[in-house]
């Protein structure tokens, strides 16, 4: 290594893998994907892991992804809530890896819910 | 991309709490679960709260585990990791509320504190040059080689006043000036990680939690004082410490981050490991480096200092590892900012190791100007049992104490110098009433009677004698005028040693003497220890009235020594007793008082 640039380089890169580490505060966007064993059964797994790449892959700051416990409507899995501050929640239901680009990009990154997805 | 990183202290303290069991246990049940590349198990370094460990921190949700065992591992990797349900029964209660689960930094113990030579102690992994970069780490010494001269480098160093945080409080950007000044072929940088004092840990931890943020200090260092090579001087019984070391400093040559032309500016530097066997003196610095050059670990007379004639008798630069630690973000954050921080002569924060009778015994970092109140009560915890406080020894066997009287005393080194005290490297022993004072002095003379390198007389004869008045007073044969003479020796010790141990031996004694006179007087002239600690001076008796007579204590004395019969109050043969304290356990009732 001789120059600045490429420090610069291994710090950007690795940044983006300790995001996950980072105190987002009270204001971050939360996606959250339950996880108890209904969830999972559905295939939530992929959902979650969908998710963490996702945000990764855009670098969007300010967003967590993390997981919780039965929220109670077990047929509907696997169930996302995106839970922004100052807006309501937003669940999306029977969730797939191949939907979360979606949700990513017109929720996340654009603000516009995928009315779809969610529970009718 | 992993969704969940646990980051494991792996510092010492932990580590003896069996950190690396767990760490085993979590990847096994980690894999069992098809979980492997979701969820990265990080080892780092030291969080500070050693009392509380094995530590745990999971995130994204940042959850702070404490006091882990390995048997707790199924639970978490089940409940948290696979179904993201936080086990709140293991959560650090402090951070446990009726209704919510606080942030790590808004409890007692992180929120007064200020990190900054801590700051990357347990939040990176120290054996990964990537994340300590990802934390700026290298930046500093970028902007040195590639921005500033060595004389602007020194200059933000002047400005920032910074002080050698080893005890002396040398100003640190002069210290770096002096050597610059000196010609030669050949400058060293030395880094003093002979961290000997009894119960201090702050340079273990830093070693251990940022390595790498000492080398690129040293290598700062080097630019600016016209050194290419360097030397870290490490106990040898910190083994954690070195391995982290060495890692770190293979790493940053693989980068080019050490070694030739770094940044393409032309300057070289490489550092080396060199370990000390664990003499106290060693930490000493012109000891230090007889002791580098491959001598017998003894003091040199100074004048001539390092800055001239050094190491191989070369300039050199030496500094202890907290010093170091600060000087990367004083260079990228500027002199302003780390001035902003602390009193009006000492600058910035500074690194204490709590330990003796406090709940939180661990690693704090404050900064100067703190009182002592703040850290014992708030951040420490305070005293475990309701005991009353009776004083903080500072800087181990070359410092002081701090009485409770003084304990709004805002700690910094002049201050402390003014009491009577010092601020030492940062070691903060707390003791409670149930403290001897003169059993602490005769404690710390223990230590330097057996550390005393032996060179020069005062320390090597002066100090063995100033021991065994402290044992005249302990077993009750002194007189007032052993106290004079007492006082006499240790000034007459410090006056003539030749080096900084035997100069600052007699301390622990002076200090006590002159905020515990009055115990010493009580040992003296009553021949009683008011602690109830000095053994020749205590007596142990059974309240009368409070004993039941269960004869518990009678079958629990190792020497026969309490008689009496069933349900009638007993009584302790005084001339058989050998204080041993068994009796006093064992009672149920309160029965046996010591007198």
């Amino acid at each position: 290594m001789k120059t600045l640039a490429e420090l610069m380089a291994i710090k950007e890169a690795t940044m983006q893998k300790m995001t996950v580490r980072e105190d987002t505060g009270d204001d971050a966007i939360r996606i959250v994907v339950g996880m108890a064993t209904c969830g999972i059964a559905a295939g939530a797994r992929p959902v979650l892991n969908a998710f963490v790449d996702e945000v990764a892959k855009r670098n969007l700051k300010g967003v967590t992804v993390s997981q919780t416990g039965c929220i109670g409507m077990c047929q509907f899995e696997p169930i996302v809530e995106v839970i922004q501050p100052g807006k309501e929640k937003v669940t999306y239901v029977k969730m797939t890896a191949d939907k979360v680009a979606k949700v990513v990009n017109d929720h996340i990154v654009n603000g516009s819910p995928v009315a779809e997805y969610t529970v009718k | 991309m992993y969704r969940s990183h646990v980051l494991v202290c792996g510092g010492t303290g932990c580590t003896s709490s069996n950190s690396a069991a767990i760490i085993e246990a979590l990847e096994t049940q980690i894999a069992e679960k098809g979980l492997s590349e979701e969820i990265k198990v990080i080892r780092t370094g030291c969080f500070g709260l050693c009392a509380l460990g094995p530590i745990m921190i999971v995130y994204p949700e940042g959850s702070f585990y404490s006091q882990v065992k390995v048997e707790d591992i199924p639970e978490i990797v089940e409940e948290h990791l696979l179904k993201g349900r936080i086990v709140t029964r293991l959560l650090y209660d402090e951070t446990v509320t009726a209704d919510e689960i606080k942030s790590l930094n808004d409890t007692k113990f992180y929120a007064k504190q200020e990190r900054v030579a801590l700051r990357n102690c347990g939040v990176i992994d120290p054996e990964n040059i990537d994340e300590y970069i990802a934390y700026d780490g290298y930046q500093a010494l970028a902007k040195c080689l590639t921005e500033y001269t060595p004389e602007q480098v020194i200059q933000v160093l002047k400005d920032s006043g910074l002080r050698g945080r080893g005890g002396g409080g040398f100003p640190t950007g002069l210290k770096w000036s002096f050597t610059a000044a000196n010609q030669a072929d050949q400058k060293y940088v030395v880094c003093n990680a002979d961290e000997g004092d009894p119960g201090a840990f702050m340079d273990r931890s830093v070693l251990e939690g940022d390595p790498h943020c000492i080398i690129e200090a040293m290598a700062i260092c080097g630019y600016a004082t016209g050194a290419t090579e360097g030397y870290v001087y490490v106990r040898a019984e910190y083994p954690i410490a070195v391995n982290r070391l060495q890692i770190a400093i293979d790493q940053a040559k693989e980068y080019g981050l050490l070694g030739k032309n770094i940044f393409d500016s032309g300057f070289d530097f490489d550092p080396h490991i060199r370990l000390g066997a664990g003499a106290f003196v060693c930490g000493e610095e012109t000891a230090l480096m007889t002791s580098i050059e491959g001598n017998r670990g003894e003091p040199r007379p100074r004048p001539p200092y390092p800055a001239v004639k050094g190491l191989f008798g070369k300039p050199t630069t030496e500094n202890n590892v907290e010093t170091f630690a600060n000087v990367p973000q004083i260079i990228l954050k500027g002199a302003e900012w780390f001035a902003s921080m602390g009193t009006e002569k000492s600058k910035g924060t500074k690194v204490f190791a709590l330990g003796g009778k406090i709940n939180n015994t661990g690693l704090v970092e404050v900064p100067m100007g703190t009182t002592l109140r703040e850290v014992i009560d708030e951040i420490g915890g305070g005293i475990p049992n309701g005991k009353k406080f009776k004083a903080a020894q500072t800087g181990g066997p070359s410092g002081g104490c701090i009485p409770a009287s003084l304990m709004d005393t805002p700690i910094d080194y002049d201050n402390l110098t003014a009491i009577g005290c010092m601020m030492g490297s940062g070691g903060l022993i707390v003791m409670d009433e149930d403290n001897c004072m003169v059993d602490i002095a005769k404690f710390f003379l223990d230590f330097t009677v057996d550390e005393s390198c032996g060179k020069c007389t005062p320390c090597r004869i002066g100090t063995k004698r100033l021991r065994e008045m402290l044992e005249k007073i302990t077993d009750g044969k002194a007189t007032l005028e052993d106290l004079d003479e007492l006082e006499e020796l240790c000034y007459y010790i410090k006056e003539n040693s030749l080096c900084g141990l035997g100069q600052t031996a007699p301390n622990p004694v002076l200090a006590t003497l002159k905020f515990f006179r009055d115990e010493y007087v009580a040992h003296v002239v009553d021949k009683t220890c008011p602690a109830g600690v000095c053994k020749k001076l205590v007596k142990y008796e059974i309240v009368a009235d409070a004993c039941k007579g269960c004869t518990l204590c009678a079958r629990k004395c190792p020497v026969g020594a309490i008689s009496g019969t069933v349900k009638n109050p007993h009584t302790i043969d005084t001339n058989k007793c050998i204080k041993c304290g068994v009796c006093i356990d064992s009672c149920k009732f309160g029965a046996i008082i010591k007198k």
